[in-house]
Parts: C-alpha cells; structure tokens; sequence
C-alpha cells in the first residue's frame, strides 16, 4: 500500500492532483453553484423569474447602469491620470524610478477601507460636499496605481531604438508619441484597464462609505440580497456581472493579443 | 530642463493626492478626538491605549484573528501552490492549460463574486461558517498567485540538474529538496508574501464566509465600525504604524536589492577580467 502511495507519487505530474481536486471544490463547484441557484426558484425548480425580476425591477437594472458609467469614468480619469505619470516615470533612471513606483504603491497597504474613510476625512477637511464626486475620486484613488504600473511596466521595456529610429525619419516629437510609443504601450493599458475596470464595476462598501449610503452601487445591491437571504436573487445578479466581467475581458485579452502581435512584427 | 521640472512636478503633485488622506489619518493619529479631523491638542494616547488594552476587546480580537488567518492561509497556500506549480510543469501540455485556465479564475473573478460563491458552496454543504471557512477561502484566492510566482522559477530552472542528481544517486526527495527547492525559492518567498498581504487586505471574500458567530478581521471590524457612524480612534495609530513597518520594510528590502545588484556586478566584472 504505502509502496504504492510513493510510486504514485514519484510522478511529478500527480503533484498537481491535490490542488486540482481542491480547485475543483474551491473554485469550480461555487461558480457552477451561482448559476444553479441563478436559475432556481425559492421552491427549488428551474426558472428564469430571477432575470425577469431584474428587468422588471427598474431599480436593480438603473444600479447596474450606473454602476458602469461610474466605472467607466474612473478608468478613464485613472488612463488620463496614470500614462503621464507612467511616461515620466519611464525617462527617469531607473533606480529613481524604483523608488517613486514604489511609494506609489506603499498606500496600497493601508486597509482599503481606511484608506476609504481618510478620503471621506479629506473631503470634510475640506468642506466638500460627499457625493459622486467624493465617489469618484475615493475610486480613482483606490485604483489608480493599478493602472500606472502595467504601462510603467511597458513603457520601460520598450526598444529605445524604435524611437530613435522613427526620429532619424524624420518624425515629429508629437508623431513619435501618436504613432509609437503609444500605440506599443497599448497592452500595459489593457491590462490597467482590466485591473481598473473590473474591481471598480464590484466594489460595494467603498461606495456605502464614500456617499454615506446615498448611492448605490451594484456589488451593494448584490450584496444585500445575499444578507437579506435572497440567494437566488443575489446570485443572478452576481451571473450578470460575472457575464459584464467575461466580455470585458474577452474584448480586451484580444486587444491585448493583437497589441502584443504589432509589437512582434514591429 | 522646464519640460523636467513640469513632469517632476506633475509626479509630485499625483503623489500628494494619493498621499493626502493617509498623511490626515497620520497627523491625526495625534490627537485624542474621537472625530477625524477635529484637532484637541497632541497626544500619544492612541499609540498607549492601542498597546495597554485600552481599546475594547473586540479590536484586540479583531487584529489576532486577522493575523492568524493570515499566516494559517499564506503558509498552507505556499505549500499547495508549490507543490502543485512542480506538478503542473511536469504535466502534458494540453492537461497544463486546463489546470492554468483553473488556476487563473480566482484571480480574474473580482473578490465579491469568489466571496458569494464560496458562501453558497458552504450553505449547500451546510457547513457552519466560521474560522475554518475563512481560512479556506483565503487559501482558494491565495494559492493561484504562489503558483503563478513559483512557475518561471521552475520553467527557468535547467531540467538536467534534477536528472542529474538522480544520476548521481539522490533519492527523488533529497532531488526535491537539495536541488529544485533551492532554485525555486525566491518565487516561494514572494508568493508566500503576497497571500500574506492579499489575505490582510481582504474584505469582500472575508465577509462573505464569517458565519454569524461574530468572527472579525480587521476589514470586517472596520466595515462594521464604520456603518455604525466612525473609525475606532485607535484605528489611526494602529494603521499609521502598520504603514511606517511597510515603508521601513520596502526600503530595506530596495537597500539589499540594490546592494546584491551592485555585487553581482562587481562579481561579472571580475569574473570577465
């Protein structure tokens, strides 16, 4: 027996079964569980009255829009914000450089959620109003080193001599940028975008704490289904996002694919 | 040289901004006022009462718990990731997707929805939720990472050392232990780390998989505290400190990096001469 138990494991590759098997139960089983419950009614048979609840509940759906616009505008603060700091960061030397990406990312270790409530501190201190505004900056804040390192992180990688090259040709300062550098930072943004875009499309409690609970945003929603014992309602709503989540990723690892490919030729 | 100084200003002016609410929970870690941002005159009551158990129990509770499930969730998924990376990289290329396509969903799925996910499992198996779950939960969302920093290691790693050492006459685990452990450490150690920190900072995946018995982590402590209309004064001392050991951490850590760099250097430079 225990001779065995050995042989079997001799094989490097049976390794990996232990954590298969726990993947499977840890990771795989829950998710095909949110759609199980997503298309049960309370009595327990396969129903679609989950999503027509969602339709039909102008509150829940306006959520989910809202939700995306917020999201999409903090991408696009964090993009605007971000690439002009990841492009100074990218000229500076690179052990000057290791230090400012660095305390760019030493606030990330404060809790979120302190982090959340000093931002609310701050907009008292300065007598500004909690709101969307104090929503988007709170959110901007949270993610915007996200979006920073990646397109650092390719900016810095990337062949000097291309820029050379494209001058000794005679382009402008502003040409270099439009037509090279930027384009081949393309997959340092997707990949910011993907970091920024999908954990502000799911937070819930920043958003409770940042507008003190006067917006909502769509993980709040799910969330207080599932306290409130609504399981099957929490987990269509949570299909839905999973589903809003799959797409963007889908679109962007192509984008990101192709970007990498241009470079290849390049 | 005007163009430097703008981009150098525009570097520092984002920092600040980044840097503003936690330099007001810093400064105001020095204060006795319940309220942030009601200044009563410097004190280091905070920092003693923070210590001297001032605080109520449930905070003191709150920080165990929270490090305890850390350290239990960062050691077990260090083990399980690295074990599982040296198995993966053995396998079949096509079986080697799969379980990389398995091992990549924790970490695409945002925290919320492996939070609920894992809440259902446990409703369905009826387990009580509570200390184990918790822990179990960290380990599914740490252990993809330590996998993901142990695997370059190993594609790294030259695949004859391994068989030589066989040749050679070591039993597989003296191969395992004096040969591939070694090359693969620094991915161990930087996987190890960050469970560590993602397990700390956890909040949506903790909250979901507590139970109602009342088991706390910082997050979730914070959460409650501040629904209930304010941060626990202490708070700002306990997370003050917290930053300053991450920043004296960082910068040792950069220090020897920086310093290993430099003789490496010096070494190929004498090795070429």
């Amino acid at each position: 027996m225990q001779s065995r138990f050995v042989k079997f494991f001799s094989r490097r590759r049976n390794w990996s079964i232990p954590y298969v098997l726990f993947l499977v139960v840890f990771v795989v089983v829950p998710l095909v569980l949110i759609m199980f419950y997503a298309f049960q009614s309370k009595d327990g048979g396969f129903s679609l009255e989950n999503f027509q609840r969602f339709i039909n509940q102008p509150e829940a759906a306006n959520t989910f829009i809202y939700s995306i616009g917020i999201a999409l505008i903090t991408t696009i603060i964090c993009i605007l914000l971000g690439y002009p700091a990841a492009y100074v960061l990218a000229r500076l030397n690179s052990s000057t450089a290791r230090v400012v990406v660095m305390l760019f990312i030493l606030p990330m270790w404060v809790n979120v959620l302190v982090r959340t409530l000093a931002t609310v501190a701050l907009f008292d201190f300065l007598k500004l109003p909690l709101g969307e505004g104090a929503l988007i900056f709170g959110m901007v804040y949270n993610f915007l080193p996200f979006m920073i390192y990646p397109i650092y992180n390719v900016l810095q990688k990337m062949d000097r001599s291309l820029i050379e090259a494209a001058e000794d040709l005679g382009a402008t300062p502003r040409q270099v940028f439009t037509r090279v550098v930027f384009p081949l930072s393309m997959p340092g943004i997707v990949s910011g975008v993907m970091m920024v875009f999908m954990p502000t499309i799911s937070t819930f409690a920043i958003a409770e704490l940042l507008t003190m609970n006067n917006i909502k945003l769509f993980g709040t929603t799910i969330q207080e289904n599932i306290n409130n014992g609504m399981w099957h309602y929490g987990a269509a709503l949570s299909l839905i996002m999973l589903v809003i989540i799959g797409i963007t990723s889908l679109f962007t690892d192509s984008e990101a694919e192709e970007a990498a490919n241009d470079g290849g030729l390049l | 040289m005007i163009k430097r100084l703008l981009s150098s200003t525009y570097l520092v002016v984002l920092l600040l901004m980044l840097y503003a609410p936690i330099i007001i929970i810093a400064i105001y870690s020095f204060t006795e006022s319940r309220v942030l941002g009601n200044w009563t005159g410097f004190s280091t009551e905070l920092y003693s009462s923070l210590f001297s158990g001032g605080v109520n129990n449930s905070l003191i509770d709150a920080i165990k718990n929270t490090f305890i499930i850390a350290i239990v969730a960062a050691v077990a998924s260090t083990l399980l990731g690295t074990i599982a990376a040296i198995g993966i990289h053995d396998m079949k290329y096509r079986k080697r997707r799969v379980v990389n396509f398995m091992n990549n969903l924790p970490i695409l799925n945002p925290d919320i929805i492996t939070g609920i996910s894992l809440f259902l499992l446990f409703v369905s198996l009826g387990v009580t939720q509570g200390y184990t779950t918790v822990i179990l939960a960290h380990i599914a969302f740490c252990t993809p990472y330590v996998v993901l920093s142990v695997m370059p290691r190993l594609v790294q790693m030259n695949p004859n050392i391994y068989e030589a050492a066989l040749d050679l006459g070591a039993t597989p685990f003296q191969a395992m232990r004096h040969v591939i452990i070694p090359e693969i450490r620094p991915g161990m150690i930087s996987g190890l780390l960050l469970s560590f920190t993602l397990s700390i900072d956890d909040f949506a995946v903790t909250i979901f998989t507590n139970g109602t018995d009342g088991l706390q982590t910082l997050s979730t402590y914070i959460y409650a505290d501040a629904r209930k209309g304010g941060l626990t004064p202490e708070l700002r001392a306990l997370s003050t400190i917290i930053l300053v050991v991450v920043l004296v951490l960082l910068i040792v850590v950069n220090f020897r990096a920086r310093r290993q760099a430099k003789q490496a250097e010096e070494q190929r430079i004498t090795l070429k001469n």
